[in-house]
């Protein structure tokens, strides 16, 4: 293949790409999206493994069958509410295969094409190679941690320690300092120095970061894996990987800006750590009354109304509830009760999780409305039941300027006629606020386990 | 003087962010989760660097690392897409 058609086929995989993206835009469109990225992949190894130095394929087919294997084995069993982890393990790999390109192209460099006249690697390329390298270390240890907490092996806690962020800056200037050395004089020392620091920083970066911050975090190291993967294509002088790289960095970048705005968090205040652990603050609480009732009340209620509102928290996820509470809905709606979902987008533990645990039970997807389409219409409601959430129905986001979690966009479940609540007890969200919802008048308490409440309201029914 | 091949790149690269930020704006916030599955398959196409690396004939520590690089790419690959047409194909129509 001429370098011109080579370069042409790069075009048509990028531009598959675009379309892959595109179309997510809805769920009709979604798997010819898929079938596109598919597509471009299969043009950008195609075109790479008939180039002329690849002359040895053995290998290349062993890592294929291999890699597919485990790939495809693990993609069907994975159970829907751990996809968090196998999203934050996923990117580990990325950054790692970024690393090890990095790495096969330090220690020859003439195969990659990214040699001078006089047989050294030359500047331009050797800065982008520490950049691929190092931002992919970071993904690599990021992601290895975020995987970590995510899949409970260490605990949701923020790790801190005195000195941490003067620790961080250190290595971080170090980065920047062995970066700048390496693209004057491309020694391997400084190239393997300056990997093995980024590893640990990415470390470091992300120990701090509590369990509640996690979707932040994935989105970010979703972000950081395309850039990764732009630095290695700046290396490689490959417009596909380049363009990848742009199209997943802006995605994981916008990712993060809805989950940072959605939780009413800043990026500063969630990169600097020390917040949202898995135990809860214990917040003063109130001794206010609160009106609590039983399966029984809460079927009368929800059968006697005409429209209901569920909205579904991470609570219900971590309970298994969704196919019983979509069992519910379905003999709601055959009493002739309108029924809807409103999902919140921190409602799981990675942007859009909770629609697709939802998908998963068989609801409807024109049935889960997001915050912005169902809020108008929370004071048409007859009864709306919140379970596993507690937060993002705060009214005190919109009523209470001295609230720390005022300005957090809520789903204003307030605002219907009756609120049914199902909750262990009392306690606070992971904000660690009271909720004045709780002691409403119009506000009923359900105390029980999600799916041990959710399954006799059905019977009820 | 001719421009620098790194220039074009950079154009490139420049414009590729304009495109991915109005193209995932306009993914449907139900479908997030699927998207960061399908960017996490695509930007494994740094798999055609590990070929580079595997695809010369004499065995060496490039080679190796070129190797093990294809094979993680790999599962990131099959299992990204994998992955999203299983969460896709429930997000079907349901027939009533």
């Amino acid at each position: 293949m001429s370098p011109n058609l080579t370069a042409l086929a790069y075009l048509a995989a990028s531009v598959c790409f675009v379309l892959a993206l595109r179309g997510l835009a809805s769920p009709n469109s979604a798997r010819r999206g898929n079938q596109f990225g598919i597509a471009g992949m299969a043009i950008a190894i195609g075109t790479t493994v008939v180039n002329p130095e690849i002359v040895s394929y053995g290998w290349i087919l062993a890592a294929l069958v291999l890699g597919g294997g485990i790939g495809t084995v693990i993609a069907l069993r994975i159970h829907m509410t751990a996809m968090p982890q196998l999203v934050a393990a996923f990117h580990s790999l990325v950054g790692m295969a970024a690393v090890l390109v990095a790495a096969a192209a330090m220690t020859n460099p003439a195969a990659f094409g990214i040699t001078g006249a006089d047989g050294a690697i030359r500047m331009a390329s050797a800065i982008e190679m520490a950049l691929g390298v190092a931002i992919g270390a970071i993904t690599f240890s990021g992601s290895v941690v975020a995987f970590a907490k995510l899949q409970g092996l260490v605990s949701g806690n923020p790790v801190v320690f005195p000195g941490q962020h003067l620790l961080n800056l250190v290595i971080g200037i170090g980065i920047v300092v062995a970066t700048v050395l390496f693209a004057q004089s491309p020694d391997p020392t400084l190239f393997w120095g300056l990997t093995a620091a980024a590893f640990v920083i990415g470390l470091l970066l992300i120990i701090p970061i509590g369990g509640a911050d996690m979707p932040v975090v994935i989105s970010m190291l979703n972000s950081y894996s395309g850039w990764a993967a732009a630095g290695i294509g700046f290396t490689l002088g490959n417009s596909a990987l380049i363009v990848t790289g742009a199209l997943v960095g802006s995605s994981g970048a916008i990712l993060s800006y809805i989950m940072v705005r959605a939780m009413n968090r800043s990026f500063v205040s969630v990169i600097l750590g020390g917040f949202g652990g898995d135990a809860t603050v214990t917040a003063a609480r109130s001794d206010r009354p609160v009106k609590s009732g039983s399966a029984e009340d809460a079927a009368f209620l929800l059968e006697n109304a005409g429209s209901v509102v569920i909205v579904p928290g991470y609570g219900l996820a971590v309970a298994q509830a969704q196919h019983v509470l979509a069992e519910m809905a379905e003999k709601l709606k055959a009493k002739g009760v309108r029924v809807r979902y409103a999902i919140h987008p921190v409602a799981g533990r990675m942007p859009g999780h909770m629609n697709v645990l939802l998908a998963e039970a068989n609801v409807p997807y024109e049935d889960v409305l997001e915050l912005e389409e169902i809020n108008p219409d929370f004071a048409n409601t007859d009864v709306a039941i919140v379970i596993g959430a507690n937060d993002v129905t705060n009214p005190a986001a919109r009523n209470d300027p001295t609230s720390p979690i005022f300005g957090m966009p809520v789903l204003d479940v307030d605002k219907a006629n009756t609120v049914l609540f199902v909750k262990r007890s009392l306690s606070p969200g992971y904000a660690g606020i009271d909720n004045d919802l709780f002691y409403a008048d119009g506000t009923m308490m359900l105390f029980a386990d999600a799916k041990k409440m959710v399954q006799d309201i059905a019977k009820e029914l | 003087m001719e421009v620098d091949p790194l220039i074009w790149e950079l154009s490139i690269f420049v414009l590729a962010i304009f495109v991915g930020y109005y193209v995932v704006w306009s993914v449907t916030p139900a479908l997030h989760t699927p998207l960061m599955a399908i960017t996490n398959a695509i930007s494994s196409v740094i798999i055609v660097g590990a070929l580079i690396a595997a695809g010369p004939e004499a065995a060496s520590a490039a080679k190796v690392m070129g190797f093990a690089a294809m094979t993680l790419a790999a599962i990131n690959i099959f299992g990204g897409f994998v992955v999203t047409q299983r969460m896709l194909q429930m997000f079907k129509k349901k027939q009533r």
